[in-house]
């Protein structure tokens, strides 16, 4: 924890990070430097092979020796995929419906819990705080994957099973976005908020005017973290209702009929990728600064 | 502050400042009001679900009859009575001593070689090697990849430079699967993890660098062994919880790639197997007790780790 840096110092760091690195040798970068560029063609290849893959028309999927790079750019398995769509259980729209519901519902939803939780965590600084703190931290270990028995009585007793809320309970039940809240709000100072108590503002008051603002980057992280979890849920433990389910189940039934279908399957894992990559672009900065804070100490 | 802040947990503050902050919180209504939604959601689906399986693990439940208490029978099952759970267990072990330290200990060294780059640069390699965690189910492009027949890109790639010359059924075959999975799962484990390292690496404090340099450390690694890694130590540990948590909960990527049940059970996981006899035999009880011998484990290889790191980093 003590190796973040204030917010206040940032400026000369960045300046120092500019000039000469001491103890650096001209072929230690250029090694690294290929040996980065080797690791990212790794990294990068599935995801590029989506792309490609998804522009391929039908008779290149099936060319032998299949090739890599497509040929005859097409638009048309992303037709296919509609109409593929159109052919399924529910109508395509109803999938997607469902996917945009979970996963907007479910990341305002824990912003705000997890967030209300952070702070008195953060900034009270009693016993029974600390023990919540140890138990945040052990359950981050926690996967819903399991005890997804013992969860699923649950759900059934509280009649759960086939709604919205059988989705986004165990995502906004994990413990990752209240440690990531906490660790950063225990970086405002306490006079701050000291000096607004003796102004005379409540808790609510200080909570939302001061500390969620300063905070910013910490939930704009929670967004990402959260939305991307909810929107990649596939799951047909807790809704077994063919209208209930979310979009990744429909790339699960296109990809499952094998390679004939390789390029929509690829078509609806491009349209299901963009989402995440393009709120984890816009908001990488805040992503950085808050996991900065993220060290837990023993 | 933050310093001051850092020390709290199991530290004694000063009477003076404790009562200070004390009154601050004017009642203890908020706080309950601020903790109350969270709470409640965290005990009732997850302490909850733990307590629930720790119980269910005595019993012999089948979702349809009371469940009844059979003492210690599952867990004796699991290991005299019960060779896939054996299978389960190895290939659990496997996949958390592979994926686990290669995955934590390639995070650090790319986030760590990333540090070396400018602001623009640092930022497009963070995204790339980020880019399979974030984009979350496109891992099932690997199955075409790895696709048994020639069709396959890795078999008509293998076959046209003459290494092969029948396509390999890299998903069926037991002598690869694990491997295929193992790919997999590494192309995915620069997750939470490896953020955590890239900010906390941007974080250093330069002075200490330099220092280091007056001090007559004269290379990279001299400078990693002797600077950075103890000064990581609290993102080292993020990092490892992280990894515990994504490494031995390995199930899902193996039944997307190479079906389930697997052949031979060759990838089969104590994750598949708590899925195999709660959702489809419903033998919950047992199924509990796999649960609670796989979380149990998760808690123990935790403490060990936290342990260690602590050991080392003082």
């Amino acid at each position: 924890m003590t190796t973040a840096v204030r917010k206040q110092e940032k400026p000369k760091r960045i300046r120092e990070a500019k000039s000469a690195r001491i103890n650096r040798s001209l072929g230690g970068t250029v090694a690294i430097f290929v040996f980065l560029a080797l690791a990212s063609a790794f990294m990068l290849l599935p995801i590029v092979y989506t792309v490609v893959t998804s522009l391929k028309p039908m008779n290149e999927i099936f060319l032998y020796p299949p090739r890599f790079w497509v040929q005859n750019p097409t638009m048309s398995n992303f037709s296919t995929m509609a109409e593929l769509a159109g052919e399924l259980w529910v109508p395509f729209e109803r999938y997607l419906f469902n996917s945009v519901i979970v996963a907007v519902l479910g990341t305002v939803l824990y912003i705000f819990i997890a967030s209300m939780a952070a702070y008195p965590l953060a900034k009270r600084h009693t016993k029974g705080m600390s023990i919540y703190y140890t138990f945040v931290v052990l359950a981050i270990m926690f996967r819903p994957e399991v005890t997804q028995i013992p969860l699923y009585i649950i759900m059934a007793k509280l009649g759960l099973i086939n709604t919205y809320a059988a989705l986004i309970c165990p995502i906004v039940s994990g413990t990752l976005g209240v440690f990531l809240m906490r660790q950063f709000m225990e970086t405002v100072p306490d006079d701050i908020l000291e000096s607004a108590r003796i102004d005379g503002a409540g808790e609510f008051r200080i909570f939302f005017r001061m500390i969620m603002p300063m905070v910013k980057p910490a939930w704009l992280t929670l967004i990402i973290f959260t939305f991307q979890s909810l929107w990649s849920t596939v799951d047909t433990t807790y809704i077994y209702d063919e209208s209930m389910k979310t979009l990744p189940t429909v790339l699960q039934q296109i990809s499952s009929a094998g390679i004939a279908r390789a390029g929509a399957g690829a078509a609806v894992a491009l349209v299901l990728m963009i989402p995440p990559v393009v709120v984890f672009v816009i908001s990488q900065s805040s992503v950085m600064e808050t996991m900065a804070y993220s060290g837990m100490k023993g | 502050m933050k310093k001051a802040a850092a020390a709290a947990p199991g530290r004694a503050v000063s009477p003076l400042v404790n009562r200070k902050k004390k009154e601050s919180w004017r009642s203890r209504i908020p706080t309950m009001i601020f903790l109350a939604p969270f709470t409640i959601l965290f005990l009732v689906f997850t302490v909850l679900p733990i307590a629930a399986a720790i119980c269910l693990s005595f019993t012999y439940f089948n979702m349809l009859e009371m469940p009844s208490f059979v003492g210690f029978d599952n867990y004796v099952r699991m290991f005299f009575d019960d060779d896939v759970f054996l299978t389960a267990l190895k290939n659990t072990l496997i996949f958390a001593l592979v994926t686990g330290p290669v995955g934590y200990i390639l995070s650090f060294v790319f986030a760590w070689l990333i540090n070396e780059f400018g602001r623009k640069l640092r930022s497009l390699l963070t995204l790339i090697f980020y880019l399979p965690t974030l984009a979350g189910n496109v891992y099932f492009v690997w199955t075409y990849i790895f696709s048994g027949d020639s069709y396959g890109l890795l078999n008509s790639t293998l076959i046209r430079l003459g290494i092969i010359s029948d396509p390999i059924m890299w998903t069926t075959d037991t002598n690869y699967m694990m491997g295929v999975v193992i790919v997999v799962v590494l192309w995915m484990s620069m997750g939470t993890g490896f953020l955590a390292f890239v900010a906390g690496l941007q974080s250093m404090d330069r002075s200490l660098y330099e220092a280091a340099a007056i001090d007559g450390i004269r290379n990279r690694f001299a400078e990693l062994w002797y600077v950075t890694l103890p000064q990581m130590a609290p993102q080292l540990l993020f990092g490892a919880v992280m990894t515990i948590s994504t490494s031995f909960a390995v199930g899902i990527q193996s039944q997307n790639l190479t079906g389930f049940p697997s052949t031979d059970y060759a990838t089969h996981t104590l994750v598949l197997h708590i899925m195999d006899f709660g959702s489809i035999r419903f033998e919950m009880g047992y199924a509990s007790a796999v649960a609670v011998f796989l979380f149990a484990m998760m808690i123990i290889v935790y403490q060990v780790v936290n342990k260690a790191l602590g050991k080392w980093a003082a």
